[in-house]
């Protein structure tokens, strides 16, 4: 299980091959990979989007993202949990967060995959601010929504 | 005998601050810390945590904790 924190650009498809192939106990154990991207529209709220910066408490925030990790990981039969979040400065098509979840089965891989990512955008102490053509705003958080 | 106050994101910019050490004197819980820091009474829409754990307004205070405020959280993905 691991929970990463980057600066910079990151391209989730290379960090999930990289991890995966890292992980030796892995091999053939899993039967089911989930993953899930975030990415940073160029639309918000009406608005047109040119960039966000994103603000995090550290390191709260890690010590929360690793307790919805070790959550799911309790709650589901999953093998491995790979989650990598951005903070600071974004541009539209960035990739925002990435979790990716190795079980034997799908039905733990989607569950856990979804809880994470569920969990996460309540419990992890982020701010986004976007700069649109009208200057730069902070995000109010939406309404909850299933 | 100090607590360490952390300010984020529009907390932050609307008190011009984003961090200060108080002297824990006279504190007893975390609406206090606000009051000492911002000169009013806390916002209901705020959040807080000490320590890094997510702490109700009564939640005592004690010498030497890290106590934060910030807006409700926009993290993970649009």
């Amino acid at each position: 299980m691991t929970v990463r924190l980057l600066a910079a650009a990151f391209d989730p498809w290379q960090e999930i091959v990289r991890y995966q192939s890292g992980q030796p106990d892995l091999t053939g154990k899993f039967g089911a990979t989930t993953v899930f991207v975030g990415t940073l529209r160029d639309f918000n709220q009406g608005s047109a989007v040119q960039a966000m910066t994103l603000e995090h408490y550290a390191p709260m925030t890690e010590k929360h993202l690793e307790r919805v990790a070790r959550e799911a990981s309790e709650r589901w039969p999953i093998d491995d949990l790979l989650v990598i979040h951005r903070y600071g400065e974004l541009r539209p098509n960035d990739p925002i967060v990435c979790v990716a979840v190795w079980a034997a089965h799908r039905e733990a891989a989607f569950a856990a995959c979804r809880h994470v990512i569920d969990e996460l955008k309540t419990r992890a102490p982020f701010w986004k601010q976007e700069l649109t053509g009208e200057g730069r705003r902070w995000v109010a958080p939406e309404p909850k929504t299933k | 005998m100090s607590i360490t106050v952390r300010f984020f994101a529009s907390v932050r910019e609307r008190l011009g601050k984003a961090q200060e050490i108080i002297d824990s004197a006279g504190i007893n819980n975390v609406a206090d810390v606000w009051k000492q820091s911002a000169r009013t009474a806390l916002p209901d829409n705020l959040l807080a945590a000490v320590n890094m754990e997510y702490a109700r307004p009564d939640q005592p205070v004690r010498d030497g904790d890290e106590v934060a405020f910030f807006p409700p959280v926009t993290g993970g993905a649009p």
